[in-house]
C-alpha cells in the first residue's frame, strides 16, 4: 500500500509498476475511443459545435464595428457632449459608399434599429443618396435626415462598435440599455418575453405535476401487477411512442375543439348549451391537456424503474409492525419512490419547457411558449442574436434544474430500466 | 358444509383446552383456484413455545406464516390467535412481530429509527421511544449502529436490526422466515444461538420457517415437517430423528438407509420383511401395513455395527461389500452394498481400534430390530 518514494514498486524486469501499468491499459482506452469516434464526432458536430455558436450568436456584435469601421475611429476620443465634427461624418459617408456599393448594409440597418426604432430607415434613405453627397458632409447629412444631428445616435454607435454586446440578453428579459447605458425596462407595450418565460416555466410546472398524479399510480400497478398484467400495461405505456407526435396532437384538436368530439358529446348529453361550448384548445388548456399527455410516458418510465426496485416486503414489514395502509404508503413506500419522483419530474420539466410544436399547434395566443418565441424570432423577424439569447437563457435554467437535482437526489441514484 | 361444522368442532374443542396461544385449524390455501397449497394443516401452538417449520422448497410454508401474519387469506379453515378468530383483522392490528428473509429493513431510515417505526406508529412518547429501542439495540448488542443506515451494516448485524424490529413492540407472537438463509454458516451457527438466547430470556412464542434441518433441530420445541401442503409430523427434534412416523420424515430429517421390501408377518410391535434381494429383516412395526403390504425401512447409519467375530449379535446380520471409505476426521462414512442397496451408509466414529476397511472387502454388519423402522412405502 504505502509506495516510498525511494524504491517504487517495480515489475520483475524493471519497469515501474505504474509505468506498466499505464501502458497496458492504453492499448485497451485506443480501442475504446475508436469505438466511440463515430457517435463522438457526430455529437461535436450536430450538437456541441451548434451549442457554442449558439451562445457565440447570442453576445456576438460585429455589425458596427465592421461595417462603418472608419466612423468608428472617427469617433474614438469623443466625448459626447456635442455633435462629433466633420471627419465622424466624412467617414460615415465614406462608409456607407462602401456599404451601399457591396449592398451589404441591412444587417447594420437592423442591428441599429433594435437599439433605436427608426435607424434602419434613416441609413436606408442616406445610403440610397449618399453617392450624390458633397462636402460639408454634416450639414449634407442632417439635411437627408434629422437623425445625424442627435447626439444619442452618435453615442449609439460608438457604443455598439464594442465586439460583445448584452443587448440581446437585456432583449430577452424585456429591458433596454439607454444611451447613458443605464438598464431600463421596455415599454409596456413591448413587454413579451419575461411574462412568455414566466408561463412556459409554470405551465411546465404544471404539466409535471399533471404527468406525477396520473402517472404515479400506473407505474405502481406495473410495478407491482402480476407479469402478464404489468406487459400490456407497459405496451399501452408505450404505444405513444409508436405515434406520430403530430398524430397526436392534432386528435387533441380534434377531440377539444369547440365542434370537437368532447363538446358535441356535452351538448348531447345536456351538459352545457350549444351556444355555450368550451374553448378547450387554442388555449392553456389545450397546451395543458396535450403535453400532459404526450410527456406522460416520461414520467411513468423512471417512476416504475424505480418502483419495481421496492421489493414488496418493505410495505409488508411496515404493516406487521403495526403501521396503517397508508402510513406506510406515506412513512416507508412514497420516500423510496423519491428518486423516481424526482427523475421523472426534472425529464417532464425540461422537455416541456422546451417543447415547440404541441403549443405551437394548440396553444392559440394565450397557450403559447417561449421556444415558439424563438422560432418567430429566427423565421420572422431574423433576429438570430435575441432567438440565440432566449435559447441560451433555456439552457442555463434547465443547466441550473440539473444541478439542483443532483445536488438534491444525485444522479447515480435513478437506473432507467 | 360438512367441513365447516368439522372445523367448528374443532374450535369448541380448542376453546375447551384454552391454552393453546395460537392454532390452525384445518387450513387450505390455494392461490390460482386449481392446486392447494395448503391441504388441511393443522397445528396448536402453546404460549412461550419454540415452532419451527421444516419443509422442503415449495412446501407452503411462507404461505401458512403469511396467514398468520395477515398477509393472504385461508381459503379454508380457521387461524386463531389466544382463541380468537383473526381472519379478518388486518395485519397492522393482529400485533404480530415478523422478520422477513432479505430483512426487509427500510433503507431510508437509519436503525435507530427503523426500530422506532413501530413505536411511533403506536404513539409512544418520545422518550418512551428512545429507552424502548436502546434496549432493542443494546439485546442484540448494537448498541453502536442506533445511526448507521442498513446498508452500512454486516448481513449478520442487519440480521439481528431486523429481529430486534421484529421484537422492540412486544409482540406476543414473532413469525420469522428463513431469517438465516442469507447467512454462512459460522454466523448462521451464532445467530441461531442468539436467537435461542432472546426467546429464552423473553418468554415470546417463536413461529419459525427453514428447510436447514440442523437449525431446526438444534432451536426447536417441536417441529412441523411440512411436505405436500400438510404436516407429515409434528414432534420435538428427539422424538422425529429416533422416531420418525413415515419414510418422508425419516428421509428428510437426518441421513437414513432405506431398504424396500414387503411385510411378511405381523410379530408383536415387529414384523419380518422380505426385501426385494429376497433376504428376511425383522424391524419394528410402525407404519406398515398388513402382510402383503409394500413397506420402507429406515435405518440411520450409525446404528448399524460392523461385526469383527461372532462375539456381538443382532436379530439382523448381513453380508456388505465396501463400495467407499470416505474419511470425515471425527468419523469414517462407508458405502456398502447390502441386501441389494449400494449406497448402503454406514458412519463408525474415528475411535481407537475402528476397523480399517479397505473398499472391495467383504465384512459383516448387523442392526438391532429396534432401530430398523418399518414404514410407508
Ligand atoms: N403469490 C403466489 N401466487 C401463486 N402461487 C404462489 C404464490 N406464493 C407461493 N405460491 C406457490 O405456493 C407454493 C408454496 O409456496 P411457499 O412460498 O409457501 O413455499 P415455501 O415452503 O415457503 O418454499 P421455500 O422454502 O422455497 O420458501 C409454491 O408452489 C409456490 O409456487
Ligand atoms: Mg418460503
Amino acid at each position: 500500500m504505502s509506495e516510498s518514494p525511494s524504491s517504487p514498486l517495480t515489475t520483475a524486469d524493471g519497469v515501474p509498476l505504474k509505468v506498466s501499468l499505464r501502458r497496458a491499459v492504453r492499448r485497451s482506452k485506443i480501442k475504446a475511443l475508436l469505438l466511440v469516434s463515430p457517435l463522438l464526432l457526430f455529437l461535436i458536430i450536430a450538437f456541441v459545435m451548434p451549442i457554442f455558436d449558439m451562445l457565440w450568436r447570442s453576445v456576438d456584435n460585429p455589425e458596427v464595428s465592421t461595417n462603418l469601421s472608419r466612423t468608428v475611429e472617427a469617433l474614438e476620443g469623443w466625448e459626447g457632449d456635442a455633435l462629433p465634427g466633420e471627419p465622424a461624418f466624412a467617414a460615415l459617408v465614406e462608409d456607407l459608399q462602401e456599404g451601399q456599393q457591396a449592398r451589404n448594409l441591412g444587417l447594420l440597418s437592423s442591428r441599429l434599429n433594435y437599439e433605436k426604432s427608426g435607424m434602419r430607415s434613416t441609413i436606408n434613405r442616406t445610403a440610397r443618396r449618399v453617392n450624390a453627397l458633397e462636402p460639408p458632409y454634416r450639414d449634407a447629412l442632417i439635411d437627408i435626415n434629422d437623425t445625424w444631428g442627435e447626439i444619442d445616435t452618435w453615442k449609439l454607435i460608438q457604443r455598439e462598435a464594442a465586439p460583445l454586446t448584452m443587448s440581446y440578453y437585456l432583449a430577452a428579459i424585456d429591458r433596454q440599455l439607454t444611451v447613458d447605458g443605464e438598464i431600463v425596462k421596455v415599454p409596456d407595450h413591448l413587454e413579451i418575453h419575461v411574462a412568455l418565460f414566466w408561463r412556459t416555466f409554470w405551465m411546465s410546472a404544471v404539466i409535471t405535476g399533471l404527468t406525477l398524479l396520473l402517472g404515479y399510480p400506473i407505474a405502481f400497478l406495473l410495478s407491482n401487477l402480476p407479469l402478464r398484467h404489468s406487459n400490456l400495461l407497459m405496451i399501452l405505456v408505450l404505444l405513444p411512442f409508436w405515434t406520430s407526435l403530430l398524430v397526436r396532437t392534432t386528435t387533441w384538436i380534434a377531440i377539444l375543439q369547440s365542434q370537437g368530439v368532447l363538446n358535441d358529446v356535452m351538448v348531447a348529453i345536456g351538459v352545457i348549451a350549444d351556444e355555450a361550448r368550451w374553448q378547450m384548445i387554442h388555449n392553456k388548456t389545450g397546451t395543458i391537456v396535450a403535453m400532459t399527455h404526450i410527456l406522460l410516458p416520461f414520467m411513468i418510465l423512471p417512476l416504475y424503474s424505480v418502483m419495481k426496485t421496492i421489493p414488496p416486503s418493505y410495505m409488508r414489514a411496515a404493516r406487521s409492525l403495526g403501521g396503517r395502509p397508508f402510513l406506510c404508503f406515506r412513512r416507508i413506500y412514497f420516500p423510496l419512490t423519491i428518486p423516481g419522483i424526482a427523475a421523472g419530474g426534472i425529464l417532464v420539466f425540461i422537455l416541456s419547457i422546451g417543447y415547440y410544436i404541441t403549443p405551437a399547434l394548440v396553444g392559440g395566443q394565450s397557450g403559447r411558449f417561449i421556444t415558439n418565441y424563438i422560432a418567430y424570432h429566427m423565421q420572422t423577424s431574423l433576429n438570430w442574436g435575441l432567438a440565440a439569447a432566449i435559447a441560451s437563457i433555456l439552457l442555463f435554467v434547465v443547466i441550473i434544474f440539473y444541478l439542483v437535482f443532483n445536488r438534491l437526489i444525485g444522479v447515480d441514484k435513478v437506473k432507467l430500466g | 358444509m360438512n367441513d365447516s361444522l368439522e372445523v367448528e368442532a374443532d374450535v369448541r374443542e380448542t376453546k375447551d383446552q384454552g391454552e393453546c396461544f395460537a392454532r390452525f385449524v384445518n387450513v387450505q390455501k390455494s392461490y390460482d383456484g386449481v392446486e392447494l397449497v395448503v391441504k388441511g394443516f393443522n397445528l396448536d401452538i402453546q404460549q412461550g413455545e419454540f415452532v419451527t417449520l421444516l419443509g422442503p422448497s415449495g412446501s407452503g410454508k411462507t404461505t401458512c406464516l403469511m396467514m398468520m401474519a395477515g398477509f393472504e387469506t385461508p381459503t379454508h379453515g380457521e387461524i386463531l390467535l389466544k382463541g380468537e378468530q383473526i381472519s379478518g383483522l388486518p395485519p397492522h392490528k393482529r400485533g404480530i412481530g415478523m422478520v422477513f428473509q432479505n430483512y426487509a429493513l427500510f433503507p431510508h431510515m437509519t436503525v435507530a429509527e427503523n426500530l422506532a417505526f413501530p413505536l411511533e406508529v403506536r404513539h409512544l412518547s418520545k422518550d418512551e421511544t428512545r429507552k424502548k429501542v436502546d434496549r432493542a439495540l443494546a439485546m442484540v448488542r448494537l448498541e453502536e449502529f442506533g445511526d448507521r443506515r442498513p446498508a452500512q451494516l454486516s448481513g449478520g448485524q442487519q440480521q439481528r436490526v431486523a429481529l430486534a424490529r421484529a421484537l422492540v413492540f412486544e409482540p406476543e407472537l414473532v413469525l420469522m422466515d428463513e431469517p438465516l438463509g442469507a447467512l454462512d454458516k459460522n454466523l448462521r451457527e451464532e445467530m441461531q444461538y442468539e436467537i435461542k438466547r432472546i426467546h429464552a430470556s423473553l418468554g415470546v412464542t417463536m413461529i419459525y420457517v427453514t428447510h436447514d434441518q440442523t437449525e431446526a433441530l438444534t432451536m426447536s420445541d417441536r417441529i412441523a415437517v411440512f411436505n405436500d401442503g400438510i404436516v407429515q409430523q409434528l414432534a420435538t427434534p428427539e422424538t422425529l430423528y429416533e422416531e420418525p412416523e413415515n419414510a418422508f420424515v425419516a428421509y428428510f430429517i437426518g441421513e437414513n438407509n432405506r431398504l424396500q421390501g414387503e411385510v411378511v408377518e405381523h410379530i408383536g410391535d415387529d414384523c419380518q420383511v422380505r426385501l426385494d434381494s429376497g433376504d428376511i429383516v425383522l424391524a419394528k412395526a410402525v407404519a406398515a401395513g398388513g402382510v402383503g403390504a409394500r413397506t420402507t425401512l429406515s435405518l440411520r447409519p450409525e446404528r448399524v455395527s460392523i461385526l469383527l467375530d461372532e462375539s456381538l449379535s443382532f436379530d439382523n446380520c448381513f453380508e456388505g461389500h465396501v463400495k467407499e471409505v470416505i474419511y470425515l476426521g471425527d468419523h469414517l462414512r462407508t458405502r456398502l452394498a447390502v441386501c441389494g442397496n449400494d449406497e448402503f451408509i454406514l458412519k463408525t466414529p474415528n475411535a481407537k481400534g475402528h476397523p480399517n476397511l479397505r473398499p472391495g472387502q467383504t465384512i459383516k454388519v448387523g442392526w438391532s430390530s429396534k432401530d430398523c423402522r418399518a414404514l410407508d412405502a
